[in-house]
């Protein structure tokens, strides 16, 4: 078990590209750490060069008490599980398991026995003789998971485990990768490009683009207050309402129509210009109780359905030749509008966070 | 023209093409198969009673087994040396960024078929005389050797190109060196590539008549292919009984060979890993 601490970590490629550039980062003991970004943003990148296959350019990485930053790969007590698992085809299962400790010159009985002991929790007992291409998607995935638990490493390093596997099969490794981490509580370093499976997992996650980390902090953290439109617009199963305005009399004019400024925003200026970012979750439809002054009212443009929810597109504003904006809110299933009817639309302030309408579109803190 | 008809006689026509064919490929084979074991053998393929009197005659000639002999030392040490040499060279030329690393290859290619042509003979012989290599059948191995690598290397490159770099990576996490990767992961993935490679050295080399000839100069290290050559009787007739029976005894051992391989890997010319 191991605390991982990367400082100034920067892997640059031959050709000149940053993958990781400047990265700091502290991952505590038997954490379950995501790391979630859009493909090529790095998070891979970082992975590889946490296990050594990439050389960092510049800036160490720790692992527990040892500066592993010039180790080969091996030498880091880390076990790797790779996207395509990478179970070496003309092994037995249980060869596959026991490599880490063929490597390790455990003689041939001791390493039966300990495959044989990482196979059986993961229902991989009656598998051992088999080949890996005899093995369904999610079989081969035990397969691999079992032989990085064999090794007994520091830390698990996961690239994209569940991305092979269907979607149904996605939900089931979900629940278990989580339940066998916590058992194991060996630290945990897994790569997804999956909003969801990162809220999903992991006890903390990092948000990375361009090869540079946006958000780190708790799933309910990055989820709740996304530390900028970035971060904002990439996590949440539906599309964040971000829409740009400006402040005007202590309230927030997005063309159109007008939103209260949330609390503790008083020091923005007359006229500054901000981001109004509220997730659809957090619109209701307004009852009879709302104050008219934070009612968003419109014309229900589109109605698509989620299952148990509804994501209900509203088209606000838009008289006088003026252009609209849209604001997305998810209703109850019961609650499903008719497009085109009208409907009075109810975010909830305290929910509402403001990003400044520039490049970096960070938060505006109160 | 009915295009019923039509349909049918073009059909039949191309039965019959296919047909002579494969009468003219057959022909020799049912040569080579009936003679040895007729009494008077000629050109015809005939089976005018049967008899094993030809392979008596065979057995009892004094050069035919140590040609066969031979013929397995040179064919099988240049199969195992291209193998070798080859799986190495791809496995290198598929994971190092050689700047021109293709064009290389492609230039390899063309110029084999130099090395062990005719053209290259002269040069090769007066070569081998300086390293005094000449009448010795590791000479003759190394020329071969050489004249078969670089198809040997882009046939195996190709195997080793299809072998996905996290296998090794895999191997590298949990320790592995560089000779463990290679020993326990790539060569036994692209086994059957080496395999492959290995049976078409071999029958390269066992039906190669002009390198030894050339290289060799002593009749008792000569293989199968040139003392066949040399069956002629006083008046200049070839003895039909010794090369017909020879000549089948000598494709057996390929035949089988050839069997066996496929029957453990299953030809494959190109890479690829079963799902």
């Amino acid at each position: 078990m191991a605390t991982v601490e990367l400082t100034d970590l920067v892997t640059q490629y031959p050709n000149g590209v940053r993958g990781v550039d400047g990265v700091d980062l502290a991952i505590a003991d038997g954490e379950f750490f995501a790391l979630l970004g859009p493909s090529g943003c790095g998070k891979t990148t970082l992975l590889r060069t946490l296990a050594g296959l990439e050389g960092a350019t510049e800036g160490r990485v720790r692992i527990g008490e040892r500066d592993v930053t010039a180790l080969e790969p091996g030498e880091r007590d880390v076990a790797m599980v790779f996207q395509d698992y990478a179970l070496f085809p003309h092994m037995t299962v249980s060869e596959n398991i026991a490599y880490p400790l063929r490597i390790q010159k455990v003689a041939r009985g001791e390493r039966e026995e300990r495959a044989r002991e990482s196979a059986d929790p993961l229902s991989l007992g009656a598998l051992l003789e088999r080949r890996p291409a005899q093995l369904s998607g999610g079989q081969q995935q035990r397969v691999a998971l079992a032989r990085a638990i064999a090794c007994h490493p520091q830390v698990f390093l996961f690239d994209e485990p569940l991305s092979n596997l269907d979607a149904r099969l996605r939900l089931e490794a979900r629940t278990f990768l989580k339940q066998l981490q916590r058992r194991l509580g060996v630290t945990t370093v897994f790569v997804t490009h999956d909003q969801a499976e990162a809220l999903a997992m992991s006890d903390r996650m990092a948000v990375m683009e361009a090869g540079r980390i946006r958000q780190v902090g708790t799933p309910r953290e990055v989820f709740q207050r996304p530390a900028s439109l970035f971060v904002a617009n990439f996590i949440g199963a539906t599309p964040m309402n971000l829409l740009e305005g400006a402040v005007r009399g202590g309230r927030i004019d997005l063309g159109g129509v007008s939103v209260p400024l949330p609390a503790g925003h008083s020091g923005l200026g007359d006229g500054e210009r901000v981001v109004w970012g509220v997730r659809p979750e957090y619109v209701a439809t307004a009852g009879d109780g709302v104050p008219a002054d934070e009612v968003v009212e419109g014309e229900v443009s589109a109605v698509e359905n989620l299952g148990v929810t509804v994501l209900v597109t509203v088209a606000v504003g838009g008289r006088d030749g003026e252009e609209g904006v849209e604001v997305r809110a998810v209703l109850p299933e019961d609650d499903e509008p008719e497009v085109g009817a009208r409907l009075r639309l109810h975010p909830q302030t305290a929910r509402v966070l403001l990003y400044r309408a520039d490049d970096d579109g960070a938060l505006v803190e109160p | 023209m009915n295009p019923v008809v039509r349909t049918l006689l073009s059909r039949v026509g191309g039965y019959v093409g296919a047909c002579l064919l494969v009468v003219f490929f057959a022909l020799p084979l049912l040569w080579l198969v009936l003679t040895p074991f007729t009494p008077n053998p000629t050109y015809r393929a005939s089976l005018s009673g049967v008899t094993l009197d030809n392979f008596r005659a065979l057995v009892d000639n004094p050069q035919v087994w140590p040609s066969i002999r031979n013929s397995l030392v040179l064919a099988g040490g240049s199969a195992l040396l291209v193998v070798a040499l080859a799986a190495l060279a791809a496995y290198a030329l598929s994971r190092v960024r050689v700047p021109g690393r293709d064009q290389l290859l492609y230039a390899l290619l063309l110029l084999s078929s130099i090395v062990t042509g005719t053209a290259a003979m002269v040069p090769l012989f007066l070569m081998l005389f300086q390293l005094g290599l000449i009448d010795r059948q590791v000479g003759v191995v190394l020329v071969l050797t050489g004249g078969l690598l670089p198809a040997a290397v882009f046939m195996l490159k190709d195997f080793v190109d299809s072998v996905p770099r996290s296998y090794e990576e895999s191997a590298r996490v949990f320790g592995a060196k560089p000779n463990q990767v290679l020993r326990h992961v790539v060569l036994p993935v692209i086994r059957p590539g080496m395999a492959t490679v290995g049976v078409w050295a071999l029958v390269q080399v066992w039906g190669n008549f002009l390198v030894p000839y050339v290289l060799l100069a002593n009749p008792s290290k000569q293989p199968a292919a040139v003392v066949m050559y040399t069956f002629y009787d006083a008046g200049g007739q070839p003895d039909f009984a010794l090369i017909s029976t020879f000549a089948l005894v000598y494709s057996v051992p390929v035949v089988l060979l050839y069997l066996v391989v496929n029957r453990r890997y299953g030809f494959a010319f190109q890479g690829g890993i079963k799902g």
